[in-house]
């Protein structure tokens, strides 16, 4: 297989250890002089954004930085719970560079191109000490230094954490970056503001249509470069772990003028989710997965049991991840702890009143860590009530915020009774295609961090997205794009009077005033409820022909039906949540088609793309490196009509195996 | 899973349609929510209604649904964020009321931080505080080995509690001078606990007070309130040790 030659990697030549730093001691550089003028455009304020922005205005290049919040602080990335990757080797458990690559390839199936992955690899301990001197405070040993936890997946443990609340630090820490640099007036921060389009001059990036949120004004912004950090689109599902605002609008804008969309059937299916409680049901929560650490998941042995789970004796339980698993237990990949999850349940054996939902049950562990505190207390012969106690209080200290959020919403004490738990959309590997410099096929217009397709291949490790986003931000792009802006520095910066910002202006207004005219008889989230329905049944964690078939004949009525039937309330010029959810549901409609048609495509089952028709006898997924190991990067050419275009990945360094967790 | 029946309720919801018209009071009725659903998604139940009947429906800030962004804002009978003790309204479950209750939800009441509409506040004060001094100043690329920096526990997870402010402003909205004072000493304390942030420590809380003190924010009378309503239960202490930090870069400014 040969790459199409509209994909140009750009990987550096030479040995896959020194291929990061030849290049970046080699990559063009921008003078500070010039610097002064060149002017950069970041949506989204993110880990990627604001580690970005912040980075870039601090080489001194102008900054401007959207976001659709109120406040940068807001974006999503501020829910991530368990922690951030990083090849220290702090516990001396034989982790290094090479290994945290390696398990991130074999982790996402071998569907990530090496060359990323190890230089994702290779800036992750660089995370770690940016973000400690910025005072993020990460979780410590009483000798002072650094805590870590292990995560799905890995057999180290290198993740870094600050209780459950790690994305919310580090993001905390890098708005705090990104404030820094608006105080000193290197950035110009406009929050309450939604990306609309991307306009084109001759070929290259070079601004946005915005509207301000607040008063509705639609607003012209020039860029010698965009960068879109502008996350995930996992809410195509209508019900995911995602934010109620997280969308692919501003992604799908840049894909409908020419940026390649790759891999966009790649999501990722988490497993310990709080099950669904009804049709009212607006948003899934996650439990993070640094629970499986501490937590045993199981159901029981026999069917349609109606027993609460503490009158279930110990034999009478499958402990079915331990089971099938032995060598990683519950700490394998997210997406193999998904299926199974899904296997049980299916076959009969959940839990709950709906029964859909598994047991993770942290009793066992409450009592050794029970048992290790009275040692420590030098008490003797304890009570089993005292070992209890002074257990809980240790899993009280490693995950009460996460425990709290669970009772508040099931109204149930996981310190007495196991969680129930399910699996729910939570992240999406897929996004736009980028090279190496991260840049898509749309010359100066790049994505970062969820955005993007790149490191995580079919399946994202644990762990792994709050180290990307940050690797993208902070260590990558602020070399990698000085290789495109050094050819601009003799481009003036365009007054936005320009035909192409009015036109695309034009164009924005156009489908604003279609949206209003259209006056029709059903909520935006009733048209949002339905395709999320069609994803999840026909495009969710088990997929096959048919349903993928059928799915994309409906989700084009669906689409018909929107522009026909939509109701928006309010009107243009002023605050109207209803609009805004307009414009991004009819772009998550399109993105659906396109997931639909993407996971068709795909004749083979990888990471969290699971074909039904393409799996091993013991029901593990079945790759087919021969026909498709590549890189699906898809054009669009029209309604409904897109392109398929295949990157070859070349595994130079690892050798493809069939992943192995037992 | 609960199992008490639905309820049916009124709200008295604040609607006012932009910062310079006037608002008032509307009532609605809130029929069949299920104890499951969180306090939103009885709103989502609300706007729903409103839309199928071709009326508007009510503005409101909202994002993660899971108690950690710090969007959502609603001043629910009384008291920011609802009845219940360290959540955010987000988090706040309809359980927490009972069949014919009447609800009153209007949005954060300050000066600093005007209505955008109906239950929709802005909030950018807080962000010219952070800009002002809310960090600490090392470029990216400067950082050294992260455990070359040792930090005592007890000293990391007193900077992580004051670290968990969500920025929601709910200590505003608590408090009857409208101080930011609580919001502000979060982030004073985190850093000046922390010896990376030491450095800076004098120059950082004298640059966010004097910020807080031009967005028009009231002082503190120690009441409490803010504590008492803070969803993440940031402490008093923080206050204390701001005002500390302030007398110190007092002191030396006058030098």
């Amino acid at each position: 297989m040969a790459s199409s030659p509209k994909l140009n990697a750009k990987i550096p030549p030479g040995e896959l250890e020194t291929k990061w730093t030849k290049f970046r001691s080699t990559v063009h550089l921008v003078n500070p002089a010039n610097k002064r003028n060149l002017e950069i455009i970041v949506v989204g304020s993110g880990l990627a954004g604001s580690s970005a922005a912040a980075s870039l205005a601090e080489m001194g290049y102008k900054v401007k930085v959207f976001c659709f919040q109120d406040s940068p602080r807001r974006a999503h990335s501020i829910a991530a719970q368990g922690g951030v990757n990083a090849a220290k080797n702090y516990q001396n458990d034989g982790d290094s560079v090479y290994r945290l690559f390696y398990d991130t390839i074999k982790g996402g199936d071998y569907r990530a191109r090496e060359g990323n992955v190890h230089r994702l690899a290779e800036v992750s301990g660089n995370i770690i000490d940016q973000c400690v001197a910025q005072g993020v405070p990460f979780a410590r040993e009483y000798g002072g230094t650094l805590s870590n936890r292990s995560f799905g997946g890995t057999q180290v443990q290198r993740t870094f954490y600050a209780a459950g609340q790690t994305g919310q630090q580090l993001l905390l820490g890098a708005y705090s970056a990104l404030s820094r640099q608006i105080g000193m007036g290197a950035v110009t921060m406009l929050s309450r503001h939604e990306m609309m389009d991307v306009v084109m001059i001759d070929g290259k990036a070079r601004g946005i249509i915005a509207r301000d949120l607040v008063s509705g004004q639609l607003e012209r912004h020039f860029g010698h470069a965009v960068l879109l950090c502008t996350g995930g689109y996992g809410n195509v599902f209508y019900l995911s772990t995602n934010a109620m605002g997280c969308n692919v609008t501003a992604a799908w804008k840049a894909h409908k003028k020419g940026a390649f969309f790759g891999n966009p059937c790649y999501t990722q299916i988490h497993p310990t989710c709080i099950p669904v409680s009804g049709d009212h049901q607006s948003k899934l929560t996650l439990m993070s997965e640094s629970l499986r650490n501490d937590g045993r998941i199981w159901v029981p042995k026999k069917k349609d049991d109606n027993r609460k789970a503490n009158e279930i004796p110990e034999e009478e339980r499958d402990y079915y991840l331990e089971r099938r698993y032995p060598a990683f237990g519950n700490l394998v990949p997210r997406d193999v702890a998904s299926r199974a999850a899904k296997e049980r349940c299916d076959a009969g054996y959940g839990v709950g009143t709906s029964k859909m939902a598994v047991y993770l049950d942290f009793a066992a562990n409450t009592e050794r860590y029970g048992k290790i505190e009275v040692s420590k207390h030098n008490i003797h012969n304890p009570t089993k009530e005292q070992i209890i106690k002074l257990g809980k209080e240790v899993v009280k200290e490693k995950y009460g915020n996460l425990f709290d959020m669970y009772k508040q919403i099931t109204g149930e004490d996981p310190y007495e009774l196991p969680m129930r738990i399910y699996p729910a959309v939570h992240y999406t590997m897929g996004g736009l295609w980028v090279d190496y410099n991260l840049m898509t096929t749309i010359p100066g217009l790049y994505a970062l961090g969820e955005a993007n397709f790149s490191d995580h291949g079919a399946n994202r490790l644990g762990a792994s997205a709050l180290m990307q986003g940050l690797a993208d931000g902070y260590f990558v792009i602020p070399y990698t794009i000085g290789e495109y802006l050094s050819e601009e520095i003799r481009t003036k910066s365009i007054p936005t009077d320009n035909e192409a910002f009015v036109k695309a202006e034009a164009d924005v207004q156009e489908r604003i005033n279609k949206l209003f005219s259209i006056k029709g008889t059903k909520s935006v989230d009733n048209f949002h409820k339905r395709l999320g329905r069609i994803m999840w049944d026909k495009c969710g964690m088990a997929r096959n022909k048919e349903g993928l078939t059928q799915a994309i004949s409906e989700i084009q009525k669906l689409r018909e039906e929107f522009w026909k039937d939509v109701r928006v309330t309010g009107e243009a010029n002023e605050f109207n949540p209803e609009l805004e959810k307009a414009h991004r549901v009819a772009d998550f409609i399109e993105l659906g088609e396109l997931m639909c048609k993407d996971a068709l495509q795909r004749n083979e089952s990888c990471g969290g793309h699971f074909r039904e028709e393409y799996q091993t006898a013991e029901g593990e997924a079945k790759r087919d490196d021969d026909n498709f190991a590549f890189v699906a990067a898809w054009e669009y050419k029209g309604v409904s009509d897109f392109e398929l275009h295949k990157e070859e990945l070349k595994f130079e360094n690892i050798k493809l195996a069939q992943r192995n967790y037992a | 899973m609960s199992t008490t029946s639905n309820m049916n309720l009124t709200l008295k919801v604040w609607k006012q349609k932009n910062k310079d018209t006037k608002g008032k009071f509307e009532t609605y009725n809130a029929k069949g929510i299920s104890p499951d659903m969180s306090f939103l998604e009885m709103f989502d139940v609300v706007n729903e209604g409103l839309i199928s009947d071709g009326k508007e429906p009510i503005a409101f800030d909202h994002d993660c649904r899971e108690g950690i962004c710090g969007m959502c804002s609603m001043y629910i009978n009384g008291r920011p964020h609802g009845p219940k003790q360290g959540v955010t309204t987000c988090q706040l479950h309809m359980r927490s009321f009972k069949d014919g209750d009447t609800i009153v939800v209007e949005p954060w009441r300050s000066a600093a931080f005007p209505v955008i509409k109906d239950l929709a506040v802005d909030r950018s004060s807080f962000d010219r505080i952070m800009a002002a001094g809310g960090f600490v100043s090392v470029n990216t690329g400067n950082a050294k080995d992260a455990n070359n920096i040792l930090i005592p526990k007890p000293e990391a997870d007193e900077a992580f509690e004051a670290a968990a402010c969500i920025g929601c402003g709910a200590c505003v909205a608590a408090c009857k001078n409208s101080s930011a004072m609580l919001f502000v000493s979060a982030k004073v304390s985190q850093l000046a606990l922390l010896p990376q942030g030491k450095i800076e420590a004098q120059q950082r809380v004298w640059d966010m007070v004097h910020q807080m003190d031009e967005e028009g924010f009231g002082n503190c009378t120690n009441t409490g309130a803010c504590e008492a309503e803070c969803p993440k239960s940031i402490s008093l202490e923080n206050i204390a040790r701001m005002n500390r930090e302030y007398l110190i870069s007092t002191a030396i400014s006058k030098k």
